[in-house]
């Protein structure tokens, strides 16, 4: 199959943090809402949950000079070049799709939780009940079909766009230009690239939860050239590897707040 | 909108003041960001730093209500520095006009105040004429009695450090902001102010906007291409609402409703058709007999005729002197004069101010008839916080209505586009469109009269009440064809410079043709000219052709009137048509006929003293009006201070409040000025992921999910003083009520300094109410006080005083 990467470019400049791509990501991926709670904040749910796969942050924000800026990050899988949560995939769930994205199959997820200790960005979310593990997929169907992703289509103000991984890179220099250098392209430089670019108006060290330098992690490195082969032979070496899992981590504990119905 | 929402990238300086764009307009926000990105500056002045702010240039904070007195401040720098459009202030305003020598101005008042009625006597509001009726002009603006003296006088009080003292805004911040806006003032700059019910909700509201009018016509920024003033008006079609009357001084296109003294259909048109001796001004309005009379014939048919005044008397009128304004119907309400109430797709237990008051009215009632499209504070008031259902004898009955996406029909946009859309699904169960509702409302109504007869019975019988189709149902495109207008007779017209015969019951093709002889009916006459002749309906039309590369979309739906995109386009010419901005052309004068936008009227431009119009056609003397006595509270604004408010005094004058605002004052109104019990302003606002009230997204999870429940903004410096953790639960009250929610402590809103103590500023979201979800908390409203503007009755939801402790 022929290889198209694509990239969502997140211009932060251009976001009011409307939410529409928080809602729309729940739409259109028939996500439940849960009852929440005001704790201080617009921003809610408070983090990334399995059934909230995108997420406005919402942070006040005073530089040294003491100019007030409230910044808004809309969160979610950056779909890298190099992803660790591929790497430690015993089971395949996770793969690349012909869109450089990264793609989950739940049917194949052994609930491991192995990539949401990988990942760089924090973002796959376990489900208690399901015991499978949840994040965006950039909309791999919508993507296969020629059609924006949700997010993107929901996007009022232009801050969310996508295209082809070499023209948002020169969309998001070009934008950079424009913002006087005042600004950041974030995404192109590490883990071999990843999917979803940000231009930020801050240093990223500014952003709560935004790695300055993602990597992947050493131990997957390690995981994936030593360990991993073994574990693909076949299902029982699958179910092996849960076993090693329980051995090692002990079984599943309830620490996610289960509030209201969904 | 005198322009439209894509003109907004034509903007060279927006000024967003009296509205959170970016939070309430987040689809035309776009074209603000647009303009950024052309290089434009975008100013937020709010009391609170919102998700506005954050893409504007930069926030100058304000404190509520002191609007008039920021903008005061800039007419005052505008003048004192010159940075006003001369020629434009000369040729295009009434700056140049005479006022009255018996006009005068002291210590707030202005003459003719009756201070028992709280009511101003507006003999001395006028010009002085010429021999032929004619206002007289100074045109070098000089003569101490001429409008622009007038106004340099008045703002001249309007110095930095008073401003500054007044609205808490430093005066680097005024500075900046003045310089930048007032830069404008050139001839190829463009300035646009977008405000919303920032501005609206306030004793002032109508001056504030009247204010930033003035600064408009001082710059020349009316009528071009990124000018205007632009009320930014929200989903729920309030536009389209207000055009067709939702108002309750109005009827269809902005028409007077009558009072009882104006008791001929002579009468009333006498009294509200302008009249203008001067040759050159077009006064379109002069028309106004035309549009009514044709309205009146699209109201009872063949039964208007010219010997019944074609059935004025069968309508309604207001008693003189009386308001019919929301507030003024709970007050009867809650009096036990007003016996039942239809509530349709509104929820005002929640968006009326002081909930308290307006809640126990409900239960005076006998009847209530809610129709929404789900259960709502209002409609199950009666068994709400603190009510004992077996106590209220209120019947009320609840009507499932179709939600709009569920129903045919036309649209407003804050520009005027008047847009069609199509049904997207069927209703469920039983609901119905509310037209439906109506429709078989009055057709029971109507049976009634017919059998048992009653007081006014003509009205009922002779409506024109033919808008069903086959199957009985309401027929929407009857509906609007009979607001676009028909013939009501065989009529020889001209058109293109030939005459032709038209016959009866054809589409009128625009309001140009409407008569005052009962030859045509009309619906609505704004709407003149949304269907064509040949039956296109104008609404429906998607072009995205755009020839004068302004974002016009001439062929994009139909925008009132007659298409026009922005509103007073001549004026974006000099006098004799060249456009003052050719990089902008809106319009340019051939030499012939007007070229661009469709003009404000085919005449040439001024300087034709014979065939030449002044620009602005709608109003009597064809300028736009810096000097305006059209307004009840004084022909200039003037900063007065909230009903309630943390002052005990007005810094600019003797007069605390607006002398033109009505007084509730009633047990459940109390008002507790410059108090110790109640040291905060407070003002009210709603959040993008909820609409109005909430009544409708408060049931949508997802949006519940992100603004799950009440809430309290209060900034670092107040929170540290009372001891409040962002989060922690608190109690808010006013004098009139008190209500618990979540603090959420911010630095989006830092203290002011107000005549040299420190004011602390809170803001609340009104859109939660105690039916669901079931521990969201309660509407803000249950705190705001029952008063509105001197003009309009629009409540006051934007100041008032609290506090706040801990829980």
């Amino acid at each position: 199959m022929e290889k198209t990467e694509y990239v969502k470019l997140i211009d932060t400049t251009k976001c009011t943090a409307c939410r529409g791509c928080q809602v729309a990501c729940k739409q259109w991926n028939e996500m439940p809402a849960l009852r929440t709670r005001n704790l201080g904040s617009y921003q809610n749910p408070p983090d990334l949950q399995w059934n909230t796969w995108t997420l406005i942050r919402f942070q006040e924000y005073a530089n040294k000079n003491g100019d007030f800026k409230w910044l808004f990050r809309k969160d979610g899988c950056m779909h890298c070049t190099e992803a660790a949560c591929i790497k430690v995939c015993p089971s395949g769930a996770l793969y690349h799709t012909e869109f450089g994205t990264v793609g989950i199959n739940q049917k194949l997820c052994i609930g491991c939780k192995a990539c949401v200790s990988a990942c760089p960005f924090d973002v796959p979310r376990f489900n208690q009940e399901t015991e499978k593990v949840y994040k965006c997929d950039l909309c791999y169907d919508r993507l296969k079909d020629g059609q924006q992703p949700a997010c993107v289509l929901s996007c009022p103000t232009g801050a969310l766009t996508i295209g082809t991984k070499e023209a948002m890179i020169e969309t998001a220099y070009q934008r950079l230009d424009q913002l006087d250098g005042k600004g950041v392209v974030y995404g192109d430089k590490f883990v071999g690239g990843t999917h979803v670019m940000y231009i930020l108006s801050e240093d990223p060290a500014v952003y709560d939860k935004l790695p300055v330098k993602p990597r992947v992690p050493a131990s997957v490195i390690l995981w994936k050239n030593l360990f991993k082969p073994f574990t693909l032979i076949g299902m029982g070496a699958v179910a092996g590897m849960a076993a090693l899992h329980y051995l090692i981590k002990g079984p599943h504990e309830v620490h996610e707040n289960k509030q209201g119905g969904e | 909108m005198t322009n439209h929402y894509i003109d907004l990238k034509n903007s060279d300086v927006i000024l967003i003041m009296g509205s959170n764009a970016a939070e309430h307009h987040p689809l035309a926000f776009k074209w603000i960001l647009r303009a950024k990105e052309n290089g434009a500056r975008i100013i937020h002045v709010d009391p609170r730093y919102t998700r506005t702010s954050a893409r504007c240039d930069y926030h100058v904070p304000i404190r509520s209500g002191t609007d008039i007195a920021f903008l005061g401040g800039m007419i005052n720098y505008i003048i004192n520095d010159q940075k006003y459009f001369r020629d434009y202030v000369v040729n295009y305003t009434n700056a140049s006009f005479l006022v009255s020598p018996d006009f005068s101005f002291k210590d707030g008042l202005f003459s003719g105040y009756d201070a028992e009625k709280r009511k101003y006597n507006k003999d001395t509001w006028t010009f002085q004429m010429d021999a032929n009726g004619v206002p007289l002009k100074d045109p070098s603006l000089q003569d101490p009695h001429s409008v622009f003296q007038h106004l340099k006088r008045h703002y001249a009080r309007y110095t930095l450090d008073k401003v500054s003292s007044i609205t808490g805004v430093s005066k680097e911040n005024l500075l900046k902001v003045y310089e930048e806006y007032s830069a404008t003032g050139a001839p190829d700059k463009a300035g646009t102010e977008c405000y919303a019910l920032g501005w609206t909700h306030h004793t002032s509201g109508s001056q504030n906007i009247r204010t930033m009018a003035i600064i408009q016509l001082l710059l020349g920024n009316m009528g071009i291409a990124g000018g205007g003033i632009n009320a930014l008006r929200g989903e729920p079609n309030v536009q389209g609402s207000t055009d067709h009357c939702i108002l309750y001084g109005n009827l269809p296109g902005y028409l007077k409703m009558p009072t009882a003294s104006l008791d001929t259909l002579g009468r009333y048109l006498d009294k509200y058709t302008p009249k203008s001796n001067d040759p050159q001004s077009a006064n379109y309005y002069q028309n106004y007999p035309s549009f009514f009379v044709s309205w009146l014939k699209s109201l009872y048919g063949d039964a208007a005729t010219p010997e019944n005044g074609f059935g004025y008397s069968w309508l309604p009128k207001m008693d003189d002197g009386k308001h019919y304004s929301q507030l003024h119907l709970f007050e009867k309400m809650y009096e036990g004069r007003i016996k039942g109430l239809f509530a349709v797709g509104t929820d005002p237990a929640v968006s009326s101010p002081n909930s308290n008051k307006t809640r126990k009215a409900l239960e005076k009632l006998d009847w209530l008839v809610c129709s929404n499209i789900f259960d709502n504070e209002t409609a199950s008031f009666w068994f709400g916080p603190g009510v004992d259902p077996k106590q209220v004898k209120t019947e009320v009955f609840l009507l499932p209505a179709a939600a709009t996406m569920e129903k045919e029909g036309s649209q407003s946009n804050s520009g005027r586009w008047v847009q069609w859309k199509y049904k997207a699904a069927t209703p469920p169960g039983d609901a119905i469109s509310c037209g439906d509702i109506q429709i078989r409302m009055m057709d029971a109504v109507k049976a009634l009269y017919a059998k048992e007869g009653g007081p006014n019975a003509e009205s009922i019988l002779n409506l024109k009440w033919d808008y069903k189709d086959r199957q009985g149902n309401m027929d929407v495109l009857k509906v609007a064809r009979q607001i676009n207008g028909h013939w009501e007779a065989d009529v020889e017209v001209v058109e293109n410079g030939a005459k032709k015969i038209v016959k009866k019951g054809g589409l009128v093709p625009t309001f140009g043709m409407l008569k005052s002889d009962g030859t045509t009916s009309c619906g609505n006459w704004i709407m003149s000219g949304s269907f064509g002749a040949d039956g296109e309906n104008k609404m429906t039309r998607r072009g995205k052709d755009d020839p004068t590369g302004l974002g016009l979309y001439p062929n994009w739906s139909f925008a009132w009137p007659v298409n026009r995109r922005v509103i007073y386009n001549r004026a974006s010419c000099d006098i004799n048509g060249k456009p003052y901005n050719p990089n902008r052309k809106l319009l340019e004068w051939t030499g012939e006929k007007w070229v661009g936008d469709v003009p404000d009227g085919p005449w040439p431009p001024m300087a034709d003293k014979e065939k030449g119009k002044y620009p602005f056609i709608m109003k009597a003397d064809g300028v736009g009006s810096i000097f305006g006595p059209g307004m009840v509270d004084g022909p200039f604004p003037e900063h007065y201070e909230p009903l309630e408010g943390p002052l005990d005094h007005n810094p600019l004058s003797g007069q605390l409040i607006n002398p033109a605002i009505e007084i509730f004052s009633g047990e459940s109104d109390q008002v507790h000025n410059a108090s110790e019990k109640f040291p905060y302003v407070c003002t009210t606002y709603s959040c993008t992921e909820h609409w109005c009230s909430g009544a409708l997204t408060r049931w949508q999870a997802w949006l519940l999910e992100m603004q799950p429940e009440a809430y309290v903004e209060i900034g670092e410096a107040l929170a540290q003083e009372l001891g409040i953790f962002n989060g922690s639960k608190v109690r808010v009250s006013s004098a009139r009520g008190k209500t618990t929610c979540v603090a959420m402590v911010t630095k989006r809103f830092t203290p002011f300094t107000v005549e040299g103590r420190t004011v602390h500023q809170v803001g609340m979201p009104f859109n939660y109410g105690w039916l669901y979800p079931e521990d969201g908390g309660d509407s803000a409203n249950i705190l705001t006080t029952t008063v509105g503007d001197a003009n309009t009755f629009c409540p006051e939801y934007k100041a008032f005083m609290v506090n706040i402790t801990r829980l």
